[in-house]
């Protein structure tokens, strides 16, 4: 039904080069790969809306009709009625001026009814006719992708490419969202391929999975066999970087190195450079997609596995990268355990941060509803719950970036529910104790600003006699001293997060908030972050505030973890009891959705 | 319906505010009030007198203010020093040629700077968006009175396709006359068009949603006047009624320069005349025009985005 080969897009250089792939009607195919793989560029080749500046070479057939180099008259046809494509964001994916029914309508086939668009809506598990006559910034973010699914089927599509269409959502409503897109590619027996970076994802809902890195396709195979046994390193490297919900892993191994650009890796293994077991055969030549028995295929040239049952783990133990040795090695002085840093430490048994009873109101809306709860010098405690949980507005509550309408948050002691109440003294000593590490670092940094004047301009807010320098920060989170020259631009996702963590070690904070680290870093580097930051509240004791959305995250980062639901704690406790025995039936459906 | 109210309440109040300060160019003119509002009349005790009794002129100023306020408000603003008309009639004898030249301007400034800019932001970076762009530039650099001036000698005097002069009196010859004046007010206005929708639906052709309809095959016409024309017309509605409040009130130079008595060319010559009851109908007519006018744009909000509508977001 769908069939591409040798597709290449081409820009001012080579994005992606030479994918092949097929699918067929009534199976769903798993297109997965990181940031940069060219997933994505694939997905708008095949249905003829690449960026401008960019065009599509080689061959996608959908349905017989040839879709590179064809005419916009002919892809108007093709378009919605053979291919049809879900994208990734249901709050931008809408026209915020028309209404559901109004997208469903405008793609139907024949004339529209009261009675169709209904039925539409049905199909997608909407029951209330009247969501037809909301406009999408009335509807929750699981609606609209419902909305836009069924926008999208409109015109009775053979094929959905579905472009991330999980990704923007909460953990319970993607699982809700790919089993919707399950059934009704069932029910259909239409082709479905489904582009994501979540392995976990691919693996649970595709027949076949290929697997894409630096703009073509590395391993393809069954997902139950490329999970069991991968044929390709960079595949066992993401399968053994994935954090695992079940247990807490001792050690979080991401895969070294950055991926390179398709037009540099044109003739070689595009894996090579990071690749431990690299030879003269991998450089040699490009290595072709091979068959390596039923319906598996890989770009690799060595004998990495046969058919599953001969399998391997994940990655020799050569390959793991270690730690930042820094962290080991750290200068005494930024081992001291930072709570002794500020003149009036705790008190006794007084926890570092103490939150109790905390509200929050915007107009009608709770956002926090009488939140409690407190993190121990040197403790990482999760902070879990989906979006509109309020656990952001707790963030920036303890920030200070805004002030809760009611009860109180304590510092070691110290009373900071209210930052303007408090002398430039005490703010000063404030903004020493608590740091953030927000979870976008391409926004978090300052573009203008080498990341050498980030830091020092962080560092000159420390206590007097107390600085580290750019060179040790840099250090301290893995990264060469050489990059203080770097504008954040230069820098890839996972070396600006550690930049934005360094920035906020700067001051030694004794209470470090992380809202989402690692959200929106790829998987392989992702656990880097993930270790460093580890390593830092194990070494320099600094205590952690760990918000997520992510399950597996937490069980690897956090001693305990708080469950918020609607600006409430429903749970709390270590964070095996949560994730093993959860007791409340929000944490259970939590549970159950990543499982 | 409470957004209506609100906005409604706004106009009203800063209708006020403008009275006021309307009210006080008479308090701030140089010379006796009784002066000014003799004009060019001899200035004898009698005449000073009557004067004096009929703006009543020895009431406590906020007094004055609200007898004033009651008989603009019923429409009365006296009588023009230099014409004896009431003012409202010598307005409204001015209007209708302002009116026409601003709604023939906005028309045309709309029919031309819509296209233009909508195929500029599609051709993005080719010779067809470089030529809009600097056609509108160029545009925008040349003030009304040389565009007029320039229109006058090619298309009046050197071809002999309109009349030079005045506004006519049908229909049909007042749409000549109004032609060239029209053109030459909107060229400019066309070039700030072009520029507000260029960059509208250049905002817009990165939106996902635009993407997404084609992907699933929305029809041609459909996408550009459903999609595109829809979702920019929120920016350019905006600048499309703040010009043609402009038009209404400020049209002078255009006027000037085509022999046209309309309310621009009455402001110039009332200021000249110093004929104060003419020109305070006048700002507080522009005041009002404009308030009106973003009144309109504000319920064309309301009808255009139904995020307004329900009060989803801050207007």
């Amino acid at each position: 039904m769908l069939e591409t080969r040798g597709l290449r897009v081409v820009g001012d250089r080579v994005l992606v080069d030479g994918v092949d792939l097929a699918v067929a009607a009534g199976e769903t195919v798993g297109l997965v790969g990181e940031s940069g793989s060219g997933k994505s560029l694939t997905a708008r080749a095949l249905v003829g809306l690449l960026p401008r500046g960019l065009r599509a070479e080689g061959s996608v057939e959908v349905g017989g009709a040839q879709i590179v180099g064809a005419a916009e008259r002919l892809l108007r046809g093709v378009r919605g009625r053979r291919i049809s494509l879900l994208m990734q964001d249901p709050f931008t994916m809408l026209n915020p001026l028309r209404t559901a029914g109004a997208h469903i309508a405008e793609t139907l086939p024949g004339r529209t009814s009261r009675q169709e668009i209904a039925r539409r809506l049905a199909e997608v598990g909407i029951d209330d006719p009247a969501v037809a006559g909301r406009h999408p910034f009335q509807l929750s973010g699981g609606m609209r992708q419902r909305v836009a699914l069924a926008a999208a089927l409109a015109g009775d599509p053979d094929l959905l490419v579905a472009d991330e269409p999980t990704t923007a959502l909460d953990a319970t409503t993607q699982h809700e969202i790919l089993a919707l897109l399950r059934r009704v590619q069932e029910a259909r027996g239409m082709g479905v391929l489904l582009i994501t970076h979540d392995l976990r994802v691919a693996f649970a809902v595709c027949d076949r999975v290929a697997v894409m890195y630096a703009g073509r396709v590395v391993e393809q195979g069954p997902g139950a066999e490329l999970a069991a046994a991968p044929a390709h390193p960079y595949t066992s490297g993401l399968l053994g970087a994935l954090p695992s919900v079940e247990r807490a892993m001792e050690r979080l191994v991401g895969i070294p190195g950055a991926v390179p650009r398709a037009d540099e890796v044109a003739g070689v293994c595009a894996f090579a450079t990071r690749c431990d077991r690299v030879t003269a055969a991998c450089t040699a030549a490009r290595p072709p997609l091979r068959p390596i028995g039923r319906d598996r295929l890989t770009a690799c040239v060595h004998d990495t596995a046969g058919p599953a049952g001969t399998a391997r783990p994940p990655l020799p133990e050569t390959a793991l990268p270690t730690a930042p040795p820094v962290l080991r090695t750290a200068p005494p002085v930024l081992r001291t355990a930072p709570p002794a840093v500020c003149p009036a430490g705790p008190a006794g048994d007084e926890p570092l941060l103490r939150v109790e009873g905390l509200r929050k109101r915007y107009g009608a809306h709770t956002a926090l509803g009488g939140v409690s709860l407190h993190v121990n010098p040197g403790e990482t405690v999760g902070l879990v719950g989906e979006s509109g949980s309020g656990k952001t507005t707790l963030a920036r509550s303890v920030l200070g970036l805004l002030t809760p309408d009611g009860g109180r948050i304590r510092l070691t002691g110290l009373d900071v529910t209210d930052r303007a109440a408090l002398g430039p003294r005490e703010r000063a000593r404030v903004h020493r104790l608590v740091q953030c590490v927000f979870q976008d670092p391409s926004t978090s940094l300052n573009p203008a600003m080498t990341v050498g004047a980030a830091l020092a301009e962080a560092t000159a807010r420390a206590a007097p006699g107390d600085r580290i320098g750019v060179a040790e920060l840099l250090e301290l989170v893995g990264l060469p001293a050489a990059y203080a020259a770097r504008r954040p631009k230069a820098l890839s996702g996972g070396e600006r997060q550690r930049v934005a963590i360094a920035r906020a070690l700067a001051v030694r904070p004794a209470l470090l908030i992380c809202d989402e680290p690692v959200a929106s870093l790829d998987v392989s580097v992702q656990a880097h972050v993930l270790e460093l930051l580890r390593g830092i509240g194990r070494d320099l004791g600094t205590g952690m505030l760990f918000i997520t959305h992510d399950l597996a995250v937490v069980r690897q980062v956090a001693a305990r973890t708080v469950v918020l639901l609607k600006g409430a704690v429903v749970e709390e406790g270590t964070t095996s009891a949560v994730l093993d025995a959860p007791a409340h039936d929000y944490t259970r459906r939590l549970v159950a959705a990543v499982r | 319906m409470a957004f209506v109210a609100r906005r409604l309440a706004a106009a009203l109040l800063l209708l006020g505010v403008l009275s006021v300060l309307t009210y006080a160019l008479l308090a701030l003119a140089p010379g006796d009030p009784e002066q000014v509002l003799l004009g060019p009349r001899p200035s004898t005790a009698e005449s000073r007198a009557a004067v004096r009794a009929q703006y009543h002129l020895d009431d406590p100023l906020p007094v004055r203010y609200a007898a004033w306020l009651g008989d603009a408000v019923r429409g009365d603003f006296g009588a023009s020093l230099y014409s004896r008309e009431p003012v409202t009639r010598v307005i409204a004898d001015r209007l209708p040629v302002t009116a026409g030249l601003a709604g023939y301007a906005i028309v045309l400034t709309l029919a031309v700077g819509l296209p233009a800019g909508l195929a500029a932001a599609m051709r993005r970076g080719g010779p067809l968006d470089r030529g809009i762009t600097l056609s509108a530039l160029v545009a925008l650099a040349i003030p009304p009175f040389a565009m007029s001036i320039l229109l006058l000698y090619g298309f009046a005097v050197t071809l002999g396709w309109f009349p030079v002069f005045g506004a006519g009196e049908t229909f049909a010859e007042r749409v000549t006359h109004l032609t060239l004046p029209a053109i030459a007010l909107a060229t400019g206005q066309a070039a700030v068009v072009v520029r507000q929708m260029r960059a509208a639906a250049l905002d817009l052709a990165g939106q996902d949603y635009m993407t997404f309809a084609r992907a699933r095959g929305v029809g041609r016409a459909h996408y550009w006047i459903g999609y595109a024309l829809r979702n920019t017309a929120l920016p350019v509605l905006t600048v499309g009624g703040l010009l043609l409040a402009a038009n209404l009130t400020g049209a002078l130079f255009v006027e000037r320069a085509f022999g046209l008595h309309g309310v621009g060319e009455l402001l110039v010559s009332a200021v000249g005349q110093k004929d104060l009851p003419v020109v305070q109908a006048l700002v507080l007519m522009g005041g009002a025009v404009v308030v009106a006018v973003n009144l309109l744009i504000d319920l064309a909000y309301l009808a255009v985005d139904p995020r307004v509508r329900h009060g989803a977001v801050a207007a």
